[in-house]
């Protein structure tokens, strides 16, 4: 049986554009209306990462971390964060699933429980953005067994050699950094550089979709759509902290967003 | 779990940077890899080498000051009754603190290397201060990341930071202490590892930092060691070495030069800071027990609730208010190599009273922790024993607390 990340992104490449994966913090800014906001957004994004939110989150930028704070400050915990799944992957409707977080909440709870855990609840992938390869070695084997997609980070400092030996080892799907920058950044090179970067990957092995994330915004998003996949994080965390400042409704908000980041890859 | 012999304790991590197979590593994100990677490189060659060694020496010798005083507390000792209690006043040293050495070390290492910049994370301030004065020395651009709430409780250390050309940057996530300065030095790192260097500002973070840290400390007991069999002619057959522990540099470096020998005969103590005498929180995780996790990179214990979030932590000196602790130190702890207790913000407090009743040292509120433990225990014991602690900080940047804790007079 095909991985359900797999059929999203056959289904983005049937339709000839890259695949549209959105990134929001669980319980940002509370349990119930993240869970709204991804059965929201469903309609237009083909994979949805849901961020577990971490108060010491080394590769974040403000946006995420605002987001993060705001989760936790509001009570967020990881068993919230399943429920949230369990209850969108109710819908019939709903998309993949890929939590997106640190190693330390994976350890705490115990690398075989979590796992156990995700699929019950219907997890399809994870990032975890401190376990790099070869500390993932163990992990990534575990993963496999629950037919859960450990989808491992590139970055442009990656060395050639390295890039050869993980992506030999990794599943299906990969995730580029874009550039040097921790989460939302702002895009600091060109366009062109981030692709021919992209396509030095692509070509390791043509088979394993390769998504871009990192620094992904409305305007840049269209430059980037030769990608299998693009991420935008930051900017939909922006949207909903901008939303709550001006006493909007972040669902219609982050809807809105969404559906015109879709637009601009059609 | 074990300690080796003859094989000097940063080396011997395992090849994926685990002491003990558990503590240490490199949990970092991918970008950090190759930069963390040519780091391993690029020191692993240098330790080796005599002219970088020479290089190192001259620049501890004449431009830090070695050695610093190791000295007797006469009327402390007296005034106790018991052990006979000295001091190695390692506040002697450029700066007024040991984390001169380690910022030293970095910026000879980031000149070799080729960078221009030079970030840093610091707590009570004295890792940014050093690391701004060395930073002016060597001729790098230096930026510091400060909590604010450290920026606000350690002006004196913020104003020489920014004498010396250095960029302060306040950090206002989280507790505003020196977890979320460490956290936004990385993520600064992560965005520009290409221009800049990073020093941790201790024995903490991914593996390379810890084993820097460690090896530039050092410089403490090779003193030290000297320093004893000068005084004693031998290595004291009964010998209690007491230092306060945060992130936990000053305290490896006071220790690794014994580290070989029976405890029996070198016995270290590590103390922690427990915080306020009414609250529950502290910056102790080794003596409280906190259970094993990541933080910064690294496996380590450290204080965190059930989820995995790393807790606040409380404490009067900002040098200790870590929720963390190298993974040397947990290596030691579990090896029962060491011996790790905590002081309260109070106990540190009378402790610093009480030593500058009687002598002519001014501890900063750090090793004032670790004197409490040493005079308390000192009594007890025979006056053949030597208790040596670690002075590893000046009380001057403590101003502002001393004066409001306990009145005008000690400020």
């Amino acid at each position: 049986m095909l991985n359900p990340i797999d059929v999203a992104f056959k289904k983005a490449k049937n339709e000839n554009r890259p695949a549209l994966l959105t990134y929001t913090v669980a319980g940002d800014s509370t349990k119930n209306q993240s869970l709204i906001i991804l059965n929201t957004i469903s309609k237009y994004a083909d994979i949805l990462e849901l961020g577990v939110p971490h108060n010491t989150p080394v590769a974040d930028g403000s946006q995420i971390q605002t987001s993060a704070y705001r989760a936790i400050k509001n009570g967020i915990k990881i068993e919230d964060i399943f429920w949230i799944v369990k209850k969108y992957k109710k819908n019939k409707n709903s998309k993949p699933i890929i939590l997106m977080g640190y190693y330390n909440m994976i350890f705490q709870y115990g690398e075989k429980k979590f796992l156990e855990k995700c699929k019950k609840v219907g997890v399809n992938g994870l990032i975890v953005v401190d376990l790099p390869w070869p500390e993932n070695k163990s992990f990534i084997k575990k993963c496999q067994k629950k037919s859960i997609y450990f989808i491992q980070l590139l970055s442009p400092t990656t060395s050639k050699e390295r890039l050869n030996k993980i992506i030999k080892v990794s599943h299906p799907m990969n995730y580029f950094i874009s550039m040097l920058s921790t989460t939302g950044g702002k895009l600091k090179v060109s366009s062109k550089k981030i692709m021919s970067n992209y396509f030095k990957i692509k070509k390791i092995n043509p088979k394993k979709n390769v998504v871009i994330g990192f620094g992904i915004t409305e305007k840049s998003i269209k430059s980037l759509k030769k990608a299998d996949g693009l991420v935008v994080g930051s900017a939909i965390c922006k949207e909903i902290s901008v939303s709550i400042q001006k006493r909007q409704n972040p669902v219609t908000n982050v809807a809105n967003l969404v559906k015109k980041l879709k637009y601009k890859i059609l | 779990m074990k300690l080796k012999k003859g094989i000097p304790l940063i080396d011997q991590g395992n090849s994926l940077g685990f002491w003990g197979g558990k503590f240490g590593g490199n949990f970092v994100p991918e970008t950090l890899k190759k930069p963390i990677e040519d780091l391993e490189i690029l020191f692993n060659k240098l330790k080796k080498d005599k002219k970088f060694i020479a290089e190192r020496d001259k620049y501890f010798k004449n431009w830090i000051g070695t050695p610093t005083r190791f000295i007797k507390l006469e009327n402390l000792t007296k005034h106790v009754g018991g052990a006979q209690i000295w001091s190695k006043v390692v506040s002697d040293a450029n700066g007024g603190a040991h984390k001169i050495y380690n910022a030293t070390v970095h910026c000879l290492l980031a000149k070799r290397s080729g960078k221009k910049i030079i970030c840093g994370d610091t707590g009570a301030g004295y890792a940014g201060k050093m690391l701004s004065m060395a930073a002016k020395k060597f001729g790098l651009k230096c930026r510091i990341f400060m909590g604010a709430k450290d920026i606000e409780r350690q002006q004196p250390n913020v104003r020489a930071m920014k004498k010396n050309g250095a960029q302060v940057i306040p950090v206002y996530s989280g507790s505003q202490t020196l977890v979320d300065a460490v956290s936004e030095c990385m993520r600064f790192w992560v965005a520009n590892c290409d221009t800049t260097a990073m020093c941790v500002g201790s024995t903490v973070g991914p593996a390379v930092f810890v084993r820097i840290c460690g090896w530039s400390t050092s410089q403490i007991s090779r003193e030290l060691k000297a320093q004893l069999i000068e005084e004693f002619g031998c290595i004291p057959k009964k010998l209690k070495l007491y230092n306060c522990v945060g992130g936990g540099s000053s305290s490896f470096g006071f220790w690794n030069e014994f580290m070989d020998y029976d405890k029996k005969q070198c016995e270290f103590i590590g103390v922690e800071a427990g915080g306020p005498a009414k609250s529950r929180r502290h910056a102790a995780p080794l003596t409280y027990g906190s259970k094993i996790g990541i933080l910064h990179g690294a496996a380590q214990y450290v204080n965190q609730n059930s989820d995995g979030q790393i807790e606040e932590t409380e404490s009067i000196s900002a040098g200790l208010d870590y929720p963390g602790i190298s993974p040397l130190h947990c290596f030691l702890k579990d090896t029962k190599r060491a011996r790790y207790t905590a002081a309260s913000d109070e106990e540190a407090l009378k402790a610093y009273k009480l030593i500058t009743k009687y002598e002519k040292l001014r501890p900063s509120l750090e090793p004032s922790h670790a004197f409490s433990v040493a005079i308390k225990e000192a009594k007890k014991m025979s006056k053949n024993t030597i208790v040596v602690v670690n002075s590893c900080g000046d009380a001057y940047k403590d101003k502002k607390i001393l004066r409001d804790r306990l009145g005008k007079k000690y400020a």
